[in-house]
């Protein structure tokens, strides 16, 4: 298919000597929820202030990412536990005298309200937190710089996806194209927004702010290809210590987008975090749309000649 | 798990030692995600879709019904009365012809207004014109206007003034041509982005647009030529307020439980006038208009009205399936599930 380009995107768009594709590997498994990514990402590019206020969904208050937030963490709780997770919940030694005390006490119910309406049970208690900071994920076919009718999209040398503020004239088609619900038009400017991967920071051979700031390596800047072999070792070796939940979401080349450069490590299905479980790039329907766009357009015509003059005879 | 854990109790002793504390017992139950507000019941059971929060996986589309709905209605209007217009001169009917050409230029004046209004940027609308791409439909549309618009406007001019007889002729004639395109192209616009019920809408939708922008220039000929030379504009109307309703019961088929926005809603309601009002309109100019000029006029505005609820009613309908992530996930999390089954 002409409209799509293969695996190397700088490549295709006529960078004839590039640098490697860059991308972040987000490993969600050990991400602590401390937001210092969102931050970094904020003070770097001078992102607006966006919602400040109370969402009600867990620790999240940044709510999803938008024209003023590039990167964005999940919070999700789940009354369910890692696998071979210590959840903390131990009993604490006690003195001889108080297990003596209640060994011949037989308990009785209060009825008082417990968790999910079910009877108090130890099982109950088993509880996880997911945390997951998402971002751009730099699409190999991108939705949003192929529909972009001025240009102001356009791919790096790093393979990356940047708007070009200074062509951006409002227009928001990138805004429903995009599969993940990423890029977004800033109200009171009327552009729209979204992470650049530091291409700042990038050309002078600094890694962007958010995997800068990151203190536990939970986000990962590097050239994609050594990034995928690092997350196949990582899922391997949470496989390995009993987290079956563990999965990558966006490292397939051969997905709906051809792969993200940016891509992620999730304990869950990826809906539970926000995010699409099978996108697709809109103009890998495309040409068929041509088609048929072509068809009812000569069909119109033919229709229009046929009322005109087929009534004559 | 010994003996002693396996017989649950009701109340924790805080000093018994092979119970742990139940001091986080009711944390997980703020997690629990939030049902969407719309349509969640008939997509799936409850128990197998999940979502963050229930908020939308896609970004709101940053158009206004207005502008983009509007221009949607308007910018078929325009193509499809060119169209006419055309065949109206070469079959010899002036005034049908001119009633066109003045109708088109018209809408078409408001597309522009609507497009540029819309921008973020309205100052740098012709940045539309940095580039050419394929991949676009918006920059593709933009080129179609560029190459419509000045011809549209050439054949108006003429066919008012008299003047130059033979350019307005070639002016009508590359104006019909084009129009074609630009009665259809915007199909293409909405359906080449994620949102669920214009994406999977992409087989039929470009029919769908062309029944109800011929079905709009068809009331606008019953409209403004005399009966005497409104019968193309008769017939043009029925047969798009048919198409119309034959491209939208087959997408409503085949796009399974995205469809329903297109049924209930705002997107639905509007959707049913307009088939209402298109197919009433078409019928009563066929079978009354022939004669009755004010049966015509009534035909023709019911058809310009029906035009309009259906091009608010796609776009809402759109608009209402990208709002609810239940439309997002699940025929992606279905297709996960059935590769064989899924759509080429």
């Amino acid at each position: 298919m002409t409209l799509l380009e293969p695996d190397d995107p700088a490549t295709s768009s006529g960078y004839a000597d590039h640098p490697e594709r860059m991308g972040f590997f987000t490993d969600t498994s050990v991400c602590i929820g401390c937001k210092a990514c969102e931050v970094a990402c904020k003070e770097w590019n001078h992102v607006p202030e966006d919602l400040l206020g109370f969402t009600g969904m867990s620790f999240d208050n940044t709510a999803g990412l938008g024209a003023n937030t590039w990167r964005h963490v999940a919070f999700v709780e789940q009354p369910r536990r890692l696998g071979r997770q210590e959840s903390g919940l131990v009993a604490a030694d006690l003195p001889a005298g108080t297990v003596e005390a209640a060994r011949d006490r037989t308990p009785a119910s209060l009825g008082l309200p417990s968790h999910d309406g079910a009877t108090g049970s130890a099982s109950d208690m088993e509880f996880r937190w997911l945390m997951a900071s998402d971002v751009c994920k730099h699409c190999t076919h991108a939705a949003c710089l192929d529909v972009c009718p001025t240009g102001s999209l356009f791919r790096t040398e790093f393979g990356t996806v940047v708007v070009q503020e200074d062509i951006c004239n409002g227009c928001g088609y990138c805004v429903p194209a995009c599969p993940y619900g990423v890029i977004a038009k800033r109200e009171d400017d009327g552009r729209v927004w979204k992470c650049t991967l530091c291409y700042d920071r990038l050309t002078v051979g600094q890694e962007p702010a958010c995997a800068k700031s990151c203190p536990t390596d939970s986000i990962q800047f590097g050239e994609l290809g050594e990034l995928r072999e690092r997350a196949a070792r990582r899922v391997e070796q949470l496989h390995e210590a009993g987290v079956e939940s563990a999965r990558l979401y966006g490292h397939d080349p051969g997905d709906g987008v051809g792969g993200t450069g940016a891509f992620f490590l999730l304990l869950d299905e990826p809906e539970v975090y926000g995010l699409p479980p099978d996108p697709v790039v809109t103009t890998r329907d495309l040409p068929a749309m041509w088609r048929h766009v072509a068809v009812a357009a000569t069909a119109l015509l033919t229709v229009a000649a046929a009322v005109t003059w087929g009534s004559r005879t | 798990m010994n003996a002693h854990d396996s017989s649950q109790t009701d109340v924790r002793l805080d000093d018994s030692p092979e119970l742990r504390p139940e001091r986080e017992a009711t944390v997980g139950s703020a997690g629990r995600r939030r049902r969407p507000q719309r349509g969640e019941r008939l997509m799936v059971p409850d128990a197998e879709f999940r979502s963050y929060y229930g908020r939308p996986v896609l970004q709101e589309t940053p158009w206004q019904a207005p502008d983009i709905a509007g221009y949607l209605f308007l910018g078929g209007l325009a193509g499809a009365s060119s169209v006419l217009a055309a065949t109206a001169e070469l079959s010899g009917r002036p005034r049908l012809a001119r009633a066109c050409k003045t109708g088109a230029l018209c809408a078409l004046g408001g597309s522009l207004y609507a497009l540029i209004h819309d921008l973020g940027r309205p100052q740098r609308f012709l940045y539309m014109l940095r580039t050419f791409k394929v991949t676009s439909p918006m920059s593709v549309g933009t080129w179609i206007l560029t190459a419509y618009g000045p011809q549209a406007g050439l054949a108006a001019a003429t066919a008012v003034t008299g003047l130059f007889p033979r350019l307005g002729r070639a002016a009508t004639m590359g104006a019909g041509l084009t129009g074609g395109a630009v009665a259809t192209y915007t199909a293409a616009l909405v359906a080449n982005t994620a949102v669920p019920a214009w994406h999977d809408g992409h087989r039929e939708l470009p029919y769908l647009f062309a029944g109800s922008a011929a079905a709009s220039a068809g009331g606008l000929g019953m409209l403004a030529a005399p009966l005497a030379e409104a019968g193309p504009a008769r017939r043009l109307a029925l047969a798009g307020a048919v198409a119309e309703y034959a491209a939208a019961k087959r997408m409503e088929r085949r796009m399974g439980p995205v469809a329903e926005p297109l049924k209930r809603g705002p997107g639905g309601l509007l959707l049913r006038l307009g088939t209402g009002l298109s197919l009433s309109g078409a019928a009563a100019g066929i079978l009354l208009g022939r004669r009755d000029r004010r049966a015509a006029v009534a035909a023709g505005a019911a058809l310009l009205a029906g035009a309009i609820c259906t091009r608010f009613g796609i776009f809402h309908a759109g608009l209402d399936s990208s709002r609810d992530p239940a439309y997002t996930v699940e025929p992606q999390r279905a297709r996960l599930s059935h590769p064989s089954q899924a759509p080429s």
